[in-house]
């Protein structure tokens, strides 16, 4: 059944859309990641124009993350303090970040930025948590495997400004935390993205957060962010599509419910293997597409004089 | 008083058109094309008949037909990578000032048969001479690859297309063109243009617009997105957090 898009001013298949929708729906109920960095590009394959794919992809991001906190919350896995500082952070680099992408565009360099921003953070936040979690699955199978201490002191903890973040175990300054919420709205908006990808490897091994309350806190600040994103992009460039975000929003929401019990399921190492290797896949893909001989050299953009 | 005035401008009216022995009646099969939910393109057909006055003398040359619908015109940035430091970055880029969103020729024999060059370029009937590059030459060494290649990237979509012989025409008088418009149609006036020639050379020309649309739900959608981009915005939030809402609830239930 084809579906024509009022906005991206096309028709697409709508099961096709309905599927890509589910299988992000999936992920970000299972690794409290808003599934942003996998809906963009596929968007792009599919001939929806990249400021449509961005801007709507936010908008799916904010139900998906909506469905998955819902069900974080009965078990008690969000730590609001944290959030809410992680989040006066993030509204401030996405704002910065919406004006880079503004200032990139007219410059006609915005696709390459977005593919080299994907490579690096994807590759090395792949790279990090593929490592660690292997790590751990090691450590687990021996029989007399050494205990972890449930926090690790990092020299983050002696800055000034600590406050208690009791649903962590944590007291620490704000700073950092102020810091990483700040870096990665800036990259959810240059990327499209809801950061979550970036958040958790952040807050697990940067904050020392323990893994139990990361989904839950990462998936309460990203519900924020994405929706100033898409407030944001629907008043400056109208490019929010609500019938492509609506046939999204039911394929994710669907699928972020199986996806939060299937993470319920599965063994937190296990999970992190599965994100690394995902996150692995994409920046393979994406390096591919920058390193290999285009088929086609030009492209066009209608509309627009530079 | 009323029949002199009449005859008068009869009389000059077939003054000022001393060759024009042939002229086109014709028709659309729509002149309207709204685009809904569910639209995947649309097919137009474009008929008519050629009128004289008098019977074909015998020794002219054949008559032919020529249609061109053109889409609504837009600036064009077309952009070419270049491998630098190991990887393929957009590099050159040139404006082309205007092009048409959706150009078509269809004719009832090969174009060179059918219409003179002269003629061509005159009505601007072929795809070149629908884009508007004027001033390219100063923005890129080959300025003139960035016009081909934004010729045959539109008719890899199937934006841009030469139909050549798909106009049927019937004892040169009755003719008929299929036009498949894409599903991706921008909106805006299209403009059908006939030409009907001899030997080349453009007997008439007849024109017709045909308006296109989005209607219904997607029109509304279109107009609020643009007129209330804030209340847009955010009832694509609320859309969003209700339907997020909606299926933990729903699930909760399930499983109880």
């Amino acid at each position: 059944m084809q579906l024509y898009l009022p906005i991206a001013e096309l028709s697409v298949n709508a099961f096709a859309l309905l599927g890509l929708g589910g299988i992000v729906g999936v992920l970000s109920g299972m690794f409290g990641v808003g599934g942003g960095f996998i809906i963009t590009p596929l968007l792009f394959f599919m001939g929806i124009p990249p400021a449509v794919a961005v801007a709507t992809g936010a908008n799916l991001v904010v139900a998906s993350s909506v469905s998955g906190v819902l069900a974080q919350l009965k078990r008690k896995a969000v730590d609001f303090r944290m959030g809410f500082v992680l989040l006066a952070g993030g509204l401030l680099g996405s704002a910065f970040g919406i004006w880079v992408f503004a200032w990139l565009t007219t410059l006609g360099q915005i696709d390459l930025f977005v593919q080299l921003s994907y490579v690096l953070f994807l590759g090395l936040i792949g790279a990090m948590m593929l490592r660690e979690s292997l790590g751990a699955l090691m450590r687990s199978r021996k029989a007399n495997a050494p205990i972890r201490r449930s926090h690790v002191h990092y020299s983050v903890h002696k800055l000034p400004l600590k406050v208690k973040f009791r649903a962590s175990g944590l007291y620490i300054s704000v700073i950092p935390p102020l810091l990483a919420g700040a870096s990665v709205g800036f990259l959810s908006a240059i990327m499209g993205v809801g950061g979550g990808f970036i958040m958790v490897p952040v807050m697990i091994y940067l904050l020392g957060m323990p893994t139990k309350v990361v989904v839950g806190t990462s998936l309460f600040q990203i519900i924020f962010v994405t929706a100033f994103t898409t407030v944001m992009h629907a008043v400056t460039s109208q490019s929010v599509d609500m019938v492509l975000a609506f046939v999204l929003i039911i394929g994710g929401v669907i699928g972020a419910q199986i996806g939060t019990r299937l993470g319920v399921k599965l063994k937190a190492e296990q999970l992190r293997i599965l994100l690394a290797l995902m996150v692995l896949a994409v920046c393979l893909r994406i390096a591919l597409d920058l390193l290999l001989t285009p088929d086609e050299l030009y492209s066009i953009t209608r509309g627009v004089a530079i | 008083m009323t029949l002199r005035l009449i005859s008068l401008a009869v009389a000059a009216l077939l003054c000022a058109l001393p060759a024009r022995s042939e002229t086109i009646v014709a028709g659309l099969s729509q002149d309207m094309v709204s685009i809904t939910t569910n639209f995947t393109g649309s097919e137009i057909l474009i008929y008519g008949a050629v009128k004289r006055e008098a019977p074909v003398p015998p020794d002219d040359a054949p008559l032919e037909v020529v249609v061109t619908v053109q889409g609504p015109s837009a600036p064009v940035v077309v952009r070419r990578k270049e491998r630098r430091y190991g990887i393929w970055m957009n590099t050159e880029a040139v404006n082309i000032s205007q092009a048409p969103s959706f150009y078509v020729i269809a004719s009832s024999a090969p174009m060179d048969v059918a219409m003179s060059d002269t003629e061509k370029l005159r009505h601007s009937v072929t795809i070149p001479r629908a884009i508007r590059a004027v001033g390219i030459a100063s923005e890129a060494e080959d300025a003139p690859n960035f016009v081909d290649a934004l010729v045959r990237l539109e008719e890899e979509r199937g934006d841009y297309a030469m139909a050549e012989n798909s106009v049927i025409l019937v004892e040169e008088t009755l003719f008929r063109a299929d036009i498949a418009l894409p599903a991706n149609l921008t909106e805006g006036n299209y403009i059908v243009r006939l030409f009907i020639t001899r030997d080349g050379a453009v007997v008439d020309l007849h024109e017709e617009v045909i308006i296109v649309n989005k209607a219904g739900f997607e029109r509304l959608i279109h107009v609020l997105a643009h007129d209330q981009p804030l209340l847009y915005g955010l009832l694509s939030l609320l859309l969003a957090v209700i339907a997020g809402w909606g299926a933990s609830a729903g699930f909760a239930l399930l499983r109880r």
